[in-house]
Parts: C-alpha cells; sequence; structure tokens
C-alpha cells in the first residue's frame, strides 16, 4: 500500500509509435477509475508539460511511471535513467520497452548501414558530400546545437535501466489495461499486494492454451504447405496452422484476450515468449518444424528435399522474432566473413 | 565457454543409441581426432531444441553439430525425421542472423560408424578453424542495467 491516498502516474516514450499512449486512452470510460486514484503529473501526449518539469521534480516522487518504446538513441537511454530516478515503480508499457518490438526489427541492420541508405541512397535524397548528421554544432556566434547519438543497435528497456514491471503487447489491450486498473486500485486501497518484481503482468500459458480455435488435446496438426494470409481467406472457426497459415500462437504468451484470432487474424507474437523459454524465435521454430507433415516416402527424402521442404517458410526471421529480436538469444545479425 | 581467441568452441550433439556409440567406437578404435570439440549426449537428436543451439552461439560456441541415427532407424522411430526439419529450418534462421552455414552441420552416424565420426569431425573441426571465431563472441557486450 502506497504512503497516500492518491498516487501519482507519468507516462515517457522511448523509441515508439506513440500508439502506447493512444492505448491509455484505449481505458476508455475506466479511464475515470483510474483518474480517482492517480493523478497523472507528466505525459507529453496527453498533458502540456515540459521535459524540464519531470526533471525539477524531486527523486522518487512519482509513484508508477510508465516508460513505451525502445532504447533508440541516447536521448531515449537518457530520459529512461530520468524516470528510473523519479519514479518509485517502473513499468515497461508495451512489446517496445519490454522486448523491443517493431524498432527492434532495426538490429537486422547496423548504424551505418541505416545511415547510407536514408542519407545516401534513398531516391529523392540529394547529398552529394555525404553529410551525417552530427550529435554538436556550433554556429559562429558560438551557439551550440546538439542532436541525440542514434545507437549502433536498439535495445529493450531493462537493458539500460532497472524495469520493476512489464506489460507486453502492441499496444497493450483493453482487457489488460483492466487488470493493471485492478491492481493499481487494490494496491492503492490497501486491498492487494503488487506482484514479485520483474513479473509480466499477463498469462503464463501460451495464446494456444487460450485460444477458441484450439483443436483439443490429442488432435494432432500436420500441414504440407505454408499459406499466406494474404492469398487465403481463412476459415473463421479452424486453427489457423492447420489451415497451414502461421500463427505465433504456440510461443507467444497469453493475456491479450486474443482480439487478432477474434478478427480472424493469426497471432504476430507481440506478447513475446512464456517465462518458460530462452527464445520466443527458437519455440516457434520448433513447433512450426514439428508440423511439417512427415509422409509416407520419408526414407526417399534427401536433405536437400528437406531444405527446400522447409525453404516455404520465408523471412524466419522477421516472422519469429517480429517484436523480440532485441530480447532474443542472438539479440543481432552480425557479419561472418 | 571460453572467451579465449586461440581456442576454439565447437560443440558436438550426438544422440545416445547411435552418434554416441559411433562416437565411442572412434575413440576405442584409437582413430585421430582434434581435441577441440566437445560432446554432449542427448537420449535422441530430436532433444536438440534449436533454443539450446542459439544458446550456444549466444555464448560463444564457433561451430555446432548435431549427429544421430540415419534416417528410418530412429530408436523412438520417428525422432530423427523431426530434427531434419527443425534443423534445415534453423539452418535458414542462422543464415539470416549472419552466421556462415558451415558453422551448423547436420549428420546422421550410425553405432558402428566410428571411421564416419571421425572423418566428421576432422573435417568439422577444420572448416570452422579457417573460419576463426564466431562474430557473436565479439558481441557479447550487452549494456549493464541501474
Amino acid at each position: 500500500m502506497p504512503d497516500k491516498k492518491k498516487i501519482t502516474l507519468a507516462l515517457k516514450r522511448g523509441a515508439s509509435c506513440v500508439g502506447c499512449d493512444i492505448a491509455v486512452v484505449n481505458f476508455s470510460e475506466k479511464l475515470f477509475d483510474l483518474i480517482e486514484v492517480a493523478d497523472i503529473v507528466f505525459s507529453p501526449t496527453l498533458l502540456d508539460v515540459k521535459y524540464d518539469d519531470l526533471i525539477k521534480m524531486p527523486d522518487k516522487s512519482i509513484t508508477i511511471g510508465l516508460y513505451h518504446g525502445a532504447v533508440r538513441n541516447s536521448d531515449n537511454e537518457e530520459f529512461a535513467k530520468i524516470m528510473r530516478e523519479k519514479c518509485q515503480i517502473l513499468i515497461a508499457y508495451g512489446a517496445c520497452a519490454h522486448l523491443g518490438g517493431i524498432p527492434g526489427l532495426a538490429n537486422v541492420s547496423n548504424r551505418a548501414k541505416i545511415f547510407e541508405t536514408v542519407y545516401k541512397k534513398t531516391f529523392s535524397t540529394d547529398n552529394p558530400e555525404g553529410i551525417y548528421p552530427q550529435t554538436e554544432w556550433t554556429d559562429e556566434k558560438g551557439h551550440k546545437l546538439t542532436l541525440p547519438e542514434f545507437y549502433d543497435e536498439v535495445y529493450a528497456l531493462d537493458d539500460v535501466v532497472d524495469v520493476d514491471y512489464y506489460v507486453p503487447a502492441c499496444p497493450p489491450t483493453h482487457v489488460m489495461n483492466m487488470q493493471i486498473l485492478n491492481l493499481i486500485k487494490g494496491w492503492v486501497e490497501g486491498k492487494l499486494e503488487l506482484p514479485p518484481k520483474g513479473s509480466v503482468i499477463a498469462e503464463e500459458k501460451t495464446l494456444c492454451d487460450e485460444c477458441p480455435r484450439n483443436p483439443g488435446k490429442g488432435k494432432k496438426i500436420k500441414i504440407d504447405k505454408l499459406r499466406l494470409i494474404t492469398e487465403v481467406e481463412p476459415d473463421p472457426e479452424k486453427c489457423f496452422l492447420e489451415q497451414g497459415i502461421l500463427c505465433l500462437g504456440p510461443a507467444t504468451r497469453a493475456g491479450c484476450g486474443a482480439p487478432c484470432i477474434e478478427a480472424n487474424m493469426p497471432c504476430r507474437g507481440c506478447m513475446g515468449p512464456t517465462s518458460r523459454v530462452m527464445d520466443q524465435g527458437g519455440s516457434m521454430l520448433s513447433a512450426l518444424a514439428s508440423i511439417f507433415g512427415v509422409s509416407e516416402n520419408e526414407l526417399e527424402l534427401s536433405e536437400e528435399d528437406i531444405e527446400k521442404f522447409v525453404s516455404q517458410m520465408k523471412d524466419p526471421l522477421g516472422c519469429f522474432y517480429r517484436f523480440s529480436l532485441p530480447k532474443s538469444l542472438l539479440r543481432r545479425v552480425v557479419q561472418d566473413e | 565457454m571460453s572467451n579465449n581467441d586461440d581456442k576454439l568452441n565447437i560443440l558436438v550433439f550426438t544422440c545416445n543409441w547411435c552418434a554416441y556409440a559411433g562416437a565411442d567406437l572412434a575413440g576405442v578404435s584409437r582413430l585421430q581426432m582434434p581435441t577441440e570439440f566437445r560432446q554432449i549426449r542427448t537420449m535422441c537428436s530430436a532433444r536438440v531444441d534449436p533454443e539450446f543451439i542459439l544458446y550456444a552461439f549466444k555464448n560463444g560456441a564457433d561451430g555446432v553439430m548435431v549427429a544421430g541415427c540415419h534416417p528410418g532407424d530412429c530408436h523412438y522411430i520417428g525422432g530423427n525425421y523431426r530434427t531434419r526439419r527443425r534443423m534445415a529450418l534453423l539452418k535458414l534462421l542462422l543464415q539470416q542472423f549472419g552466421l556462415n552455414p558451415k558453422r551448423f552441420r547436420l549428420e546422421w552416424v550410425s553405432a558402428g560408424e566410428g571411421q564416419k565420426f571421425a572423418q566428421v569431425i576432422n573435417e568439422f573441426v577444420n572448416e570452422i578453424k579457417e573460419l576463426g571465431p564466431s562474430p557473436y563472441r565479439k558481441k557479447q557486450e550487452v549494456r549493464d542495467a541501474g
């Protein structure tokens, strides 16, 4: 239970699309329940505040801080650290802060390659001198201008600061927001204890476990062909994997309420892996390879045939690690001479 | 695993029923093999989760080999059919991660093929020696939290 009757809340974004700020609006009418127990003291999207206001606040003066977005540059890191200083509880809110998210896919490249594409190679760029953004510049009158440093790779929030809780998903759904709201309300009123530090506020099982399309135990899924969701009209009742459509349900944490499945779209894995596995991609790879059917003429198949067969899976890295590359085992793409 | 640049870290998963017995035969037959590899025995090659291999590369392995029974000879009937699908897909993934495909190898070795085991290990270790340390060894620095 906190010291005061009403707590304070801050929202700060890093490398984010601001979708997580909108997700807070998705508390809908329950937002009033939140405001009843919590004052929002800092949120550049919702309030007219400046960064200086946050910097001037005393340390640990904010009860709960929600940080959303990945850590892409030095500005993100600086404010992640400031948030850590000002907030008693720091929550990584959304897939980007939790696992790196979509911005984390930039780890297939690096700073040099990204700069070359953006500032030299793109069709609309005219940069014959090859000028790249500088982190510092002084004009003839001595005015100094600065820009944040662009990092070579993307980090999740807990790579740069200590994080208390994680709220996954891209963006966190209404169901999940309600879970947080109940937790915060219960805690403020002294009825609930907070979960242990480092908890992910969602389920411990995989999405398949709560999926209404799960064909049930004992029913084996066997597929011969992978189909793209853009090419077929999926059956709205049947398991996506049974239909040969890649769905990350077997390797993804449950707790989102499965809104994608309800909208007849397969899971893309934004909730990240469960705590029982080390790597979402490795886990999905096992699951997918295991449902590739074993035929009667298996003995006649050479290793090349098998390689051809599995190469139906285009871009395994992008599909298996769509939201979790910076928090995967290998973290980023390297160059092997 | 060692982060010493001079010493290579080569990991070989062998299944209990075929490849491990094959390796044992190579040993008792006193066949010459390089000493740079470490062997891990699993009950079946299908026990080797792709995560284990990703974990090995993360922790500084320069090469990983998975060896199991020949197709049709699996002690558990169809374990190695699963293995070869998983490993073929994993190979595509490792290539996307930028690793040289030679750093990962799948081989079938029966209990009677001591000679083959020694030959495959010799080949594999020499290939890895040519490639040198894995680029993931240098990419170990992760930012400290706090």
